[in-house]
């Protein structure tokens, strides 16, 4: 009996133990992050801040980005969140985040002393974590979010496979890009590779042309839905991929290939074009320190109009509101965010500096990519954003179109058939 | 404090434990997933109740049921190719043939190995790209050696390929788990029953049919049930051999799941996609059980 009562006894201690939270130092910053190749770096520059501050930041990494998501969905409905984490997901979840409570606003931090943090940083990048006033999702107009670097895709040509086809510069137009293809193929160079089993891929290419043909205020219509997907201008979105399957210009199995193996693909010269983001610079260089290739923007379909492409911030951080440890965690990631941080960084693995004044001495092709930031958007900061089911059959239908199923103009209507179904949801 | 109430309530503390795990860690979650499956949430902030709403969506989801059928069709080949090969390597691994520990040893090797390594493995021998003229891919290489170039294909970016090329990966990968079962079922098996029917005249195929497959029964029965609960359920095999995919082609109901939970944020119409499809694995296996209770009482 003595026993049973014991027993129960420890039972009870045991889950009383369980049930509370175990109070966090105030001299520790917990940080979630899931850039596998900057954790070295990163422990490198915790280091260094502890010395300089005696604050102590612990660095917790959660690969892949998947994982990492779900890890940080999971901890945000047990309210465990770190004191600065990332949400990689599109605005709408940033959005659920902070309608939530478990994102501070940094916009006074970042207009402290006249703007000279928010200065500091390219303004774009810091655009992909604002809520403008009236934004769709209902949020307080403001900063949520520090980015850490900047990018943007582009196009990467090989220089030594385009001279063996008997090109001598990057083609700059679309048309000139199919003669490209053309020669290309005449030598027998396979001419095209890209990561497009990562539906993103497909998804930052299309919209880069979507930008370029119809311009940015007839995409945003489309997703309010006052344009529709069979809009001739949409069709010749599409019929960029029919172009590029007609010519023979994607490489085989393009569809079901992942970027990793994309990057493999163009670092072993197996194909003279890829399209990829800033981070393929350090990727190459690992892969085949020898490779001579440029970086330029996709040749425009509709040279009158500017050739946008996805960009602005790569990753960012955001302050957890309910942070005991708050004003210490902004103060961290300001200070990560400043030059000589920067700097470090770019260096250590070859990432685009998000600090201006970081970006003297960058590499040429890494510095090609940061030129592209001067006409850089990204699905971020856009006011509208498109159903994520009317998106995937957009990118399937793409997928459709690449492997010869499917026609442009039958993916227009299927698309359209489920932004249709998709509004009238909304609306019921 | 002696007496019976007080010997029930220590019998219940006793089981309490294993009550304890057993319904954090088996009910409370099937109950979460029935409720979540009746919401409407992204995965954070506010659940709106939406009662069956995302259960009538679902019947008339045609990606999902394909799905299923691509599930279905993997199933498939498993139950067929893969047990067949590994019933026929299990028999002759049961006689006295030389080097049998080494056999046992090769053909467990598949299922110890990682489903990404596989799939690296295969995206590397099924790969359809060249360079300067030669195929990269391992098979797309023999063909051309082998004197046969027209048969060099895209093995993974044909729609009419991709899914025989993945239920034949899957297949390789799981004979082994099917060998092994039925290896072990065989080797239960009281040797004086082959000699009874030796004696009484039975040619091989008599006494596997009449003596081998009848006591074959109940492992054969698990080793289906395994099969399909593990061929239905494959995801990690397929997301390391195509990525995303190739369009719908490749889609299985736990790669919806997931596009649902991670790629749309939709987790209550995710959770009525789990709720179905594990009702359906309940009552395919049911039935198997049932089925095959019949046959051995026939």
């Amino acid at each position: 009996m003595k026993s049973v009562a014991g027993l129960l006894c420890c039972l009870l201690l045991i889950a009383a133990a369980g049930c509370s939270r175990p109070a966090k130092p105030a001299n520790q910053i917990e940080v979630w992050h899931w850039m596998t190749d900057r954790q070295d770096a990163l422990e490198t520059l915790a280091r260094r801040y502890e010395a300089k501050t005696g604050i102590k930041v612990k660095l917790d990494l959660f690969a892949p980005s998947d994982a990492y998501t779900q890890k940080v969905i999971a901890a945000a409905q047990a309210d465990v969140l770190p004191d600065v984490y990332g949400i990689l997901d599109k605005k709408d979840i940033l959005a659920s985040f902070i309608k939530a409570g478990y994102v501070a606003d940094l916009t006074a931090a970042f207009n402290a002393d006249n703007g000279a943090w928010a200065s500091s940083l390219f303004a774009k990048a810091i655009d992909v974590n604002r809520f403008v006033p009236g934004n769709a999702e209902g949020i307080a107009p403001g900063i949520y979010g520090v980015p850490l670097d900047i990018g943007s895709e582009q196009l990467i040509y090989n220089r030594h496979l385009l001279k063996k086809a008997g090109i001598t510069k990057a083609p700059a137009t679309f048309p000139e890009w199919l003669a490209a293809v053309d020669a290309l193929r005449r030598v027998g160079i396979a001419p095209f590779v890209s990561g497009f089993g990562e539906l993103w891929l497909i998804d930052c290419f299309a919209s880069n042309y979507a930008f370029n043909i119809m311009g940015e205020a007839k995409v945003l219509a489309t997703f309010r839905g006052t344009v529709s997907y069979t809009d001739p201008d949409w069709i010749r979105v599409f019929g960029v991929f029919a172009a590029l399957r007609d010519r023979g210009a994607f490489i085989d199995g393009i569809v079901t290939k992942g970027n990793k193996v994309a990057e493999q693909d163009f670092a072993l010269e197996r194909a003279a074009f890829a399209f990829n983001g800033a981070w393929s610079v350090n990727v190459y260089k690992l892969m085949n320190p020898g490779l001579n290739y440029g970086v330029a923007p996709l040749p425009a379909l509709n040279p009158a109009a500017p050739m946008v492409s996805w960009g602005g911030a790569e990753s960012s951080f955001v302050i957890n509101k309910a942070s005991a440890n708050k004003d210490k965690a902004v103060a961290f990631v300001k200070w990560l965010t400043a030059r000589e941080q920067q700097a470090f960084l770019s260096a250590q693995v070859n990432n685009l500096p998000v600090n201006r004044q970081a970006m003297a001495d960058i590499p040429e092709n890494l510095a090609a990519f940061a030129k592209a930031m001067e006409s850089s958007t990204h699905p971020k900061v856009w006011p509208v954003s498109e159903d994520a089911l009317v998106r995937e059959a957009f990118l399937k239908g793409i997928q459709g179109i690449i492997i010869g199923e499917t026609s442009p103009e039958a993916v227009a209507r299927a698309v359209q058939q489920v932004k249709d179904r998709q509004m009238k949801k909304v609306k019921h | 404090m002696t007496g019976r109430p007080w010997d029930s309530f220590k019998n219940f503390l006793f089981i309490a434990p294993a009550v304890t795990i057993f319904s954090v860690f088996y009910i409370y979650p099937f109950i979460e997933l029935l409720r979540l499956s009746l919401l409407q949430w992204p995965g954070i902030g506010p659940q709106i109740f939406v009662g069956l709403q995302n259960f009538r969506e679902l019947i008339d989801d045609k990606v999902w049921w394909d799905s299923m059928g691509h599930a279905g069709y993997i199933t498939l080949i498993a139950l067929t190719f893969q047990n067949a090969l590994a019933f026929a390597l299990a028999l002759a691994c049961d006689r006295e043939i030389r080097l049998k520990r080494f056999y046992r040893l090769v053909f467990f090797i598949p299922p110890v190995l990682s489903e990404v390594v596989v799939g690296m493995i295969w995206n590397w021998t099924l790969n359809g790209g060249t360079q300067d003229g030669r195929q990269i891919g391992f098979l797309n290489y023999c063909l051309v050696q082998s004197g046969l170039p027209n048969l060099v294909h895209g093995w993974l970016s044909d729609p009419k390929t991709v899914l025989p090329c993945i239920a034949i990966v899957h297949a390789w990968k799981g004979f082994g788990w099917g060998f092994i079962l039925l290896l072990a079922g065989l080797q239960t098996i009281d040797r004086q029953l082959y000699e009874a029917a030796r004696v009484d005249g039975a040619g091989s195929w008599r006494t596997f049919w009449h003596v081998t497959l009848p006591m074959m029964l109940p492992v054969i029965t698990v080793v289906v049930i395994l099969t399909i609960l593990g061929s239905m359920q494959v995801f990690v095999l397929i997301l390391s051999l195509v990525n995303q995919g190739l369009v719908y082609h490749t889609d299985v109901p736990v790669t919806r799941i997931l596009v649902s939970m991670t790629g749309t944020n939709q987790f209550g119409y995710a959770c009525a996609q789990a709720v179905i499809f594990g009702a359906i694995l309940i009552a395919v296996s049911f039935v198997l059980l049932k089925v095959s209770n019949i046959i051995k009482r026939a």
